[in-house]
């Protein structure tokens, strides 16, 4: 187990790497002058004026040499200083990151407390009214487009019905917590500050259940198909031969089986959600890496957009790793095959 | 309590029935027999006989849409079909035990093997889980496996299939039931493999008492076994006895037919080799036919048949369900045909096909980074001629390379070394380009008639894509003509052409396949286990339709089966392999009859055999073959050989000639003896 997570733990590291030389190069080949589009009409008409701006930000070397620059900056946690904020990128990063992550993790959360008992109700009461529901429920969850149901959302609970604030982290009579982790959920009970803790969540849930819909409804239909495969495999007829109960089948035996696809899903659900939030952080004002990106994207801010990039990279490999390393603790073939 | 007089288990009239949307199926309908304390009860029938669904109405485990409808099952004085599910658990595992067929799926490769022990044990509440633990270690061992304790904590897929068989067993026999089902045990694993469970299983019976209900298609398994056997067709019972009694004076015609469609080891080869077949098949099981349900197929039929008979005592202990037999009739052997057929032509001086040092290693993807790359031996040196006109027979166990060596043959994948000629020309690397005319004459029959047809294509558009490819048509009608000639060859109708191959049956698709081999009019065949997936009357028809077929097209074949009686049957020449080697090479009748190597002569000795006595005196092979990864030095087999000395792992023996035709690789040729020698030689005289 051990030499197996060695493995792959080598092959995430390469993937960084890899990711970093992409994301550079895409960051330089895209069309459209940085430049350009910080300096103004007057300023860029002035060649002094470029070949200093140039030179300063140091797109006036050879790009091996820029990239050069780039890993080693990296190793320092560098990202350089974003063009439009004028502070460093992982001080930027360090601050919108952790509003996300809070609020992907908790969606993905709701999405398998949710998905997967429905799904593997679905797949026991094959037929029956919950199997109905979880199919509607699921059908409507993945086909809502996201922007539409965050409005019909907000219309609903926060502007006719006034069950849930409106958009913001906190409320505006909330003073946030001192920062310590960065995350609303820990630092305001770490100060002790549980109104504001409360406040923080009933933010939180408008838009994590916005987010939670789609990935819910994946979850649940690959659950219970996942599910009815394991259930129709010879050794669900043997359990039932032993004379087991049903429960013992249904979670001991066909679960076990059925939770591999699901990981792999879960795992792509949830990088996804981690670096799909752009939409929903706009639409909810949450203070995310989400609306930074497309701030970033809007202005060129190359380092901005590098970093974030990165970021996303990171996360994808990340998430892979924990990905493989679960499959593996649940179905021993994938190690010795 | 019932007292001992009673019986273990009483079956009355069981009906179940499958309630689907095209029709109720009447898979079992009017079983009834009985079972004493530790008796073993053989049940034999073809697929669809209601065999296997008997033996689960026996627990009530029956699935959606399958049913119960009708009669009783009286298990140790309690009505099975009328008890609620809690006490069917109860039951289940506990007093009655299921073993089924492939040990491969029956597994749950995400537990380990103890959970899957201990749980078996502890849901009855007869073991505490440490108790359970200690009691699946013992269990093990005496299912035969070493060092159950290192072993219990394994994953299934670090285990064989003979191990997993073994662990099948350890749960079944956890809970010391009084009844164990066993459905197809073996007919997953090779014929040693086999042979190791069935004496497992009967000394289960001898030292327990467990009383065994064997399922098989094979009457040579259940008469290694069984005291008693019901043969089943078309969902009722319509033979029972001793299997002996069976075996020598069958008196219902199915039973015959079953008898003699199946090539025997006892059996002399006759000089005609078409085995005797029965027309037609099964009754549709949605509506029965009136009166006696084999009628239409049967050869004795009289005008009686035309009512329903019922299961009567035909003698001691005997009863059919059959007016002829009843009315003290015999059923007469069929007399073998002359060989009608012309003389089989000399061989040709210089072989067709021949294979010269063939080498084929795998390399396998790393485990990970850390590890070196391993090389799994597929063929090691084989050194083959096949013929004009002749057919050569491919034995040996799962992972002795069969299969490999049959694709190599086809350049389906291109040998490591060694040389391939086919008619004169080198293909060994040739290019596919280079190979493609050739592919014309040589040509595959696969295994598995359900996945080797395309299933949204029509059969005449199978059979025509070959003709167009090779330019044999150049018409669409043309293409058509000839599709409805193939057909015709394979003996099916014009009319199938326009079908899909899920419309037909396993023995139809089977024909098709082959129809689509010889679209190209090929003079070399390979059969990869042609008739392994089918039933043995199909098996029958299928050997008789490729015997007819080599004897009016000159066909030359490259035979392999694990089936060591089939192979006997259709092949002049038989080469047996072991772990990528060919440790013999002999003619067929020369093989059978003075097996030289060891292994050979335990492969044969590990064969079923329908003589009872004979069993019990056979070589059985202890062990598995060894991994091709890491073959054992010098002779591949001397881990497993009884006549193995030092010299054998020292140095690979050499194929030698010891008799014209007749090579083997054997420091020690001839040393084990086995027991069906004489037998062979007394059949030969009486033939």
């Amino acid at each position: 187990m051990l030499r197996y997570i060695t493995s792959r733990l080598l092959v995430a590291a390469a993937m960084v790497l890899l990711a970093t030389l992409i994301v550079f190069l895409i960051a330089n080949t895209v069309p459209g002058d940085p430049v350009l589009t910080q300096l103004g009409d007057v300023a860029a008409n002035n060649p002094a004026i470029v070949e200093a701006y140039r030179h300063k930000w140091g797109l006036d070397l050879p790009i091996w040499d820029r990239y050069w620059i780039f890993l080693r900056g990296l190793a320092h946690g560098d990202l350089g200083l974003s063009i439009s904020s004028q502070r460093p990128v992982i001080d930027d990063i360090a601050q919108y990151a952790p509003a996300t992550v809070e609020l992907s993790t908790v969606a993905f959360l709701l999405s398998l407390i949710f998905g997967l008992p429905l799904g593997v109700l679905a797949a026991m009461k094959r037929d029956s009214w919950i199997d109905h529901l979880a199919r509607a429920v699921s059908l409507i969850g993945v086909s809502s487009p996201t922007f539409w149901l965050a409005f019909i959302m907000l219309a609903v609970f926060y502007g006719w019905l006034g069950w849930a604030p409106g958009p913001g982290q906190i409320g505006a009579d909330q003073f946030p917590p001192p920062d310590v982790t960065g995350f609303m959920l820990i630092d305001a009970p770490l100060a002790g500050q549980w109104d504001t803790f409360w406040d923080a969540i009933a933010h939180l849930a408008l838009p994590a259940i916005v987010l939670a819909a789609s990935t819910m409804g994946l979850i649940t239909r690959t659950t219970r198909a996942a599910m009815l495969e394991a259930l129709s495999q010879d050794y669900i007829r043997v359990a039932r031969a032993k004379g087991l109960l049903r429960r013992a089948i249904m979670l001991g035996h066909a679960l076990p089986n059925a939770l591999l696809p699901v990981i792999t899903l879960g795992g792509l659900a949830y990088a996804q959600l981690l670096t799909g939030t752009v939409l929903t952080e706009t639409i909810f004002s949450w203070p995310g890496l989400g609306r930074y990106t497309f701030q970033s994207a809007v202005f060129l801010d190359f380092p901005a957009i590098m970093g974030v990039t990165l970021v996303v990279a990171v996360v994808y490999v990340f998430v892979n790793l924990l990905v493989d390393v679960s499959y593996a603790m649940l179905d021993p073939r994938v190690m010795r095959r | 309590m019932p007292g001992d007089a009673d019986p273990l288990l009483d079956v009355r009239d069981l009906r179940t029935w499958f309630f689907t949307d095209a029709g109720v199926v009447r898979a079992v309908d009017g079983v009834s027999f009985t079972l004493s304390r530790g008796e073993t009860l053989g049940i034999v029938g073809e697929s669809g006989s209601g065999k296997s669904v008997a033996a689960k109405s026996i627990m009530n485990l029956l699935e959606e849409p399958a049913r119960i409808v009708a009669g009783s099952i009286r298990f140790r004085g309690r009505e099975i079909t009328a008890l609620p599910e809690e006490e069917l658990r109860d039951i289940r595992g506990a007093e009655i035990a299921m073993v089924f067929q492939d040990p491969m799926t029956s597994l749950n490769p995400v537990l380990r093997i103890s959970r899957q022990l201990v749980e078996t044990m502890t849901a009855h509440r007869r073991f505490t889980a440490p108790a359970a633990r200690t009691r699946a270690a013992s269990l093990l061992g005496r299912m035969g496996i070493a060092a159950p304790e290192r072993v219990l904590d394994a994953w299934p897929h670090q285990f064989s299939g003979g191990m997993r068989q073994r662990v099948m067993l350890a749960m079944g026999f956890a809970n010391e039931p009084s009844l164990i089902l066993a459905d197809e045990p073996t007919t997953a694993l090779d014929v040693t493999i086999q042979a190791q469970i069935l004496d497992l299983l009967r000394a289960l019976n001898a030292d327990l008492g467990t009383a065994v209900i064997l399922i098989s298609h094979d009457l040579g398994v259940i008469a290694t076994i069984c005291s008693r056997v019901l043969v089943m067709y078309a969902g009722e019972v319509v033979e029972e006895g001793r299997p002996q009694d069976l075996l020598s004076d069958p008196r219902h015609p199915y039973t015959w037919a079953l008898l003699h469609a199946a090539p025997r080891l006892d059996e002399a080869v006759a000089g005609d080799r078409r085995l005797a077949t029965i027309e037609g098949q099964p009754p549709d099981a949605r509506a029965w036919p009136e009166g006696c349900r084999f009628r239409a197929r049967c050869p004795f039929a009289i005008e009686a048949c035309a009512r329903h008979p019922a299961l009567l005592a035909v003698d001691a202990g005997r009863l059919a369900r059959c007016w002829v037999t009843q009315a003290g009739a015999r059923l007469a052997s069929p007399q073998p045909r002359a060989a009608t057929a012309a003389a089989r032509p000399a061989a040709a001086p210089s072989p067709l096909l021949h294979v010269q040092g063939l080498v084929k290693h795998y390399e396998l993807p790393r485990e990970n980074f850390l590890e070196p790359r391993r090389v799994l031996r597929a063929v090691e040196g084989v050194d083959i001629d096949v013929f004009a006109g002749e057919t050569v027979g491919l034995v040996g166990e799962s992972g002795s390379g069969k299969s490999t060596l049959a694709r190599l043959v086809m350049r389906l994948e291109e040998p490591t070394a060694g040389r391939i000629v086919f008619d004169g020309q080198d293909i060994s690397h040739a290019t596919q380009a280079a190979i493609r005319p050739l592919r014309r004459r040589i040509q595959m029959i696969f295994q598995d008639p359900y996945a080797s047809l395309n299933p949204r294509m029509t059969v005449g558009e199978i059979l025509a894509g070959p003709l167009r490819l090779h330019a044999l048509a150049d018409t669409a009608a043309e293409a058509r003509t000839r599709v409805g000639a193939l057909l015709d060859l394979v003996g099916l109708p014009p009319a199938a052409a326009a079908r899909f191959p899920h419309e037909f049956s396993g023995g139809q698709r089977q024909r098709i396949s082959i129809a689509r081999a010889l679209a190209v009019e090929p003079d070399f065949v390979v059969g990869d286990e042609p008739i392994s997936a089918l039933d043995v009357n199909i098996q029958a028809q299928i050997i008789n339709l490729m015997i007819g077929l080599q004897e009016r097209l000159r066909l030359t074949y490259l035979f392999i089966a694990h089936d060591l009686a089939v192979v006997r049957h259709i092949s002049d020449r038989i080469v047996v392999l072991y772990l990528g080697r060919v440790m013999e090479t002999a003619k067929s009748a020369e093989l059978f009859r003075r097996p030289l190597h060891p292994y050979t002569a335990s492969l044969i000795s590990a064969v079923p055999t329908l003589d009872a006595a004979r069993a019990r005196s056979r070589i059985v092979l202890a062990g598995e073959i060894p991994s091709a990864i890491d073959p054992p030095s010098g002779c591949p087999f001397r881990t497993r050989c009884p006549a193995a000395a030092p010299r054998c792992a020292a140095e690979m023996p050499p194929l030698a000639e010891l008799a014209p035709g007749h090579r083997v690789a054997c420091h020690f040729p001839g040393s084990v003896a086995a027991a069906d020698r004489d037998r062979s030689r007394r059949s030969e005289v009486s033939a």
